[in-house]
C-alpha cells in the first residue's frame, strides 16, 4: 500500500470519534473500584471506632494525605498521555503529600506524646499495611492503565508509575479507614513502602503496554 | 524567514486539524498529505542517523501516519499542532530504531527542524503495512482494499460488499486499529 492510499484510508475513517481519555480513564477506575471495594470490605472493613477516630486530626489527616497523592496523580497521569506533554511545571503537584506529611509530622511532634516515638512509626498494622494497599490497589492499577492506554504517552514507564500512584493512593484511601494506626509518622513509612511497590509494578508494566 | 515560512506552515496545519476534527474530512485529507513530506524528510534523516538505509523511511512514515490518526483525541485543539505532531514521529523513529537493533541517536530536532522546501513529495509504498494488512480477517482486508487502492467511497464499498455503510466504517476503522497494532507487536 503506498502512503497516498494509506492517507486516503485515513481521510474515510475521519468520522470516527473516539472518547477523551479522561473520559475512559473515569470510567476504568469505576468499573475496578468494586472489586478494590470488594476486597476491603471482606478482608478489613471500617475500623469499629471510626465515630471517636473521626474526631482526631491525625485521622482525618489520612484522607488529606492519600487524596492528595490520588488526585493529583490523575491530574499529572492525563496530562502525560499526550505525546507533547512534559513533567515540567506538572511534577510538583505530586509533592502534596509529601508536604502535608512533613505538616503533619511537624505537629504531632510539637504535642505531649502518647507514646513513644518508635511505637508510632512501627504501630500495629505494619504488615497489614504493606499487603492491604497493593491487593486493593491491583484492580484499580489495571483499570488506571486500561484508560491510559486510551492515550498517547511518550514515556510509558513513567505514566505507568503514575497508574501506580492513583491505584495506591485510592487503594490507600480505603485502607486509612480500616488501619487503627494514626501516626503520621506511621504513614510515611508504611504507606509510603505500600505505594512504591504498587508504583514499580505499574512502571514495570506500563513500559510494556503503555507504548502505542 | 524560513523561520516564519515553517511558523506560516504550523499554524496552517493547526487550522486544518482543528476543521478535521470538527469533521472536514477533506481538511483531514490535505493535513495529512501536506505533514508527509516533512515526515518523510525526519524520518530518513533519523535513519541516516542510525547508519540504516533510508529506503525504510516509508515503513516508519505510514507508522506514524496511523498513529496520528488513532490517537488524534490526544490532541488538545486549543494548542499548536505541530509539537503533537513531532512528538508522535519521534516516539515512532525511536521504536522503529530500536526495533531494528540500533542504538538510538534521533534528534529531537530531526522533526521540528524540517524545512518546507526540502522534503520530497514523492509518494512511495511501503512494506510492512502492505505485509501486515494481508494478515487481517477478510472483511477489514477487503474494506481497506477497496477504500485505499480501489480509491471508492464508503458508499460505493457497501455496495460492493452488500454491507450496511455502518459496518464499513466499523470495519475500515477496525482494520486501521489491528493494522497499528499488529505493526507495533511485530
Amino acid at each position: 500500500m503506498d502512503t497516498d492510499q494509506l492517507i486516503r484510508s485515513l481521510s474515510a475513517d475521519n468520522a470516527h470519534r473516539a472518547p477523551r481519555v479522561g473520559a475512559v480513564l473515569t470510567m476504568a477506575l469505576l468499573v475496578a473500584a468494586p472489586l478494590s471495594i470488594l476486597i476491603f470490605a471482606t478482608f478489613l472493613g471500617v475500623r469499629p471506632d471510626v465515630m471517636s477516630a473521626m474526631h482526631n486530626p491525625f485521622f482525618d489527616m489520612k484522607f488529606a494525605v492519600t487524596l492528595s497523592l490520588a488526585i493529583p496523580a490523575i491530574i499529572v497521569s492525563l496530562h502525560m498521555s499526550r505525546p507533547e506533554a512534559l513533567l515540567r511545571g506538572w511534577g510538583w503537584l505530586l509533592l502534596l503529600p509529601v508536604g502535608l506529611l512533613a505538616v503533619a509530622i511537624g505537629s504531632e511532634a510539637m504535642m505531649a506524646p502518647a507514646m513513644p516515638m518508635t511505637m508510632r512509626l512501627m504501630g500495629k498494622n505494619s504488615r497489614v499495611c504493606l499487603s492491604a494497599i497493593p491487593a486493593m490497589s491491583l484492580p484499580l492499577l489495571a483499570g488506571a492503565l486500561f484508560g491510559l492506554r486510551h492515550g498517547a504517552p511518550s514515556r510509558p514507564a513513567l505514566a505507568g508509575a503514575l497508574a501506580g500512584l492513583v491505584s495506591a493512593g485510592l487503594a490507600a484511601t480505603l485502607y486509612a479507614s480500616h488501619c487503627t494506626d494514626d501516626s503520621p509518622l506511621f504513614v510515611a513509612t508504611w504507606y509510603t513502602i505500600a505505594t512504591a511497590l504498587v508504583t514499580a509494578v505499574g512502571a514495570l508494566v506500563g513500559s510494556k503496554v503503555l507504548r502505542y | 524567514m524560513v523561520r516564519a515560512r515553517v511558523r506560516g506552515r504550523e499554524d496552517e496545519w493547526t487550522g486544518l486539524m482543528r476543521s478535521a476534527m470538527a469533521g472536514d474530512d477533506a481538511a483531514y485529507h490535505r493535513l495529512l498529505r501536506a505533514v508527509t513530506p516533512v515526515l518523510r524528510a525526519a524520518a530518513r534523516r533519523g535513519l541516516a542517523r542510525a547508519g540504516q538505509p533510508p529506503d525504510q523511511a516509508e515503513d516508519i512514515v505510514q507508522e506514524i501516519l496511523l498513529a496520528v490518526h488513532l490517537k488524534r483525541h490526544t490532541w488538545d485543539s486549543e494548542a499548536p499542532f505541530a509539537p503533537w505532531l513531532f512528538a508522535i514521529g519521534r516516539n515512532k523513529l525511536i521504536d522503529a530504531l530500536r526495533r531494528r537493533g540500533r542504538r538510538i541517536f534521533v534528534n529531537i530536532d530531526d522533526f521540528a527542524e524540517t524545512l518546507p522546501g526540502e522534503a520530497p513529495e514523492q509518494t512511495a509504498s511501503a512494506g510492512e503495512v502492505a505485509a501486515q494488512l494481508s494478515a487481517l480477517p477478510q472483511r477489514q482486508r477487503d474494506v481497506l482494499q477497496s477504500i485505499a487502492v480501489e480509491a471508492a467511497s464508503i458508499k460505493d464499498t457497501a455496495a460492493k460488499y452488500s454491507m450496511s455503510e455502518g459496518a464499513v466504517r466499523v470495519a475500515l476503522h477496525r482494520g486501521l486499529a489491528a493494522l497499528t497494532a499488529k505493526l507495533r507487536d511485530q
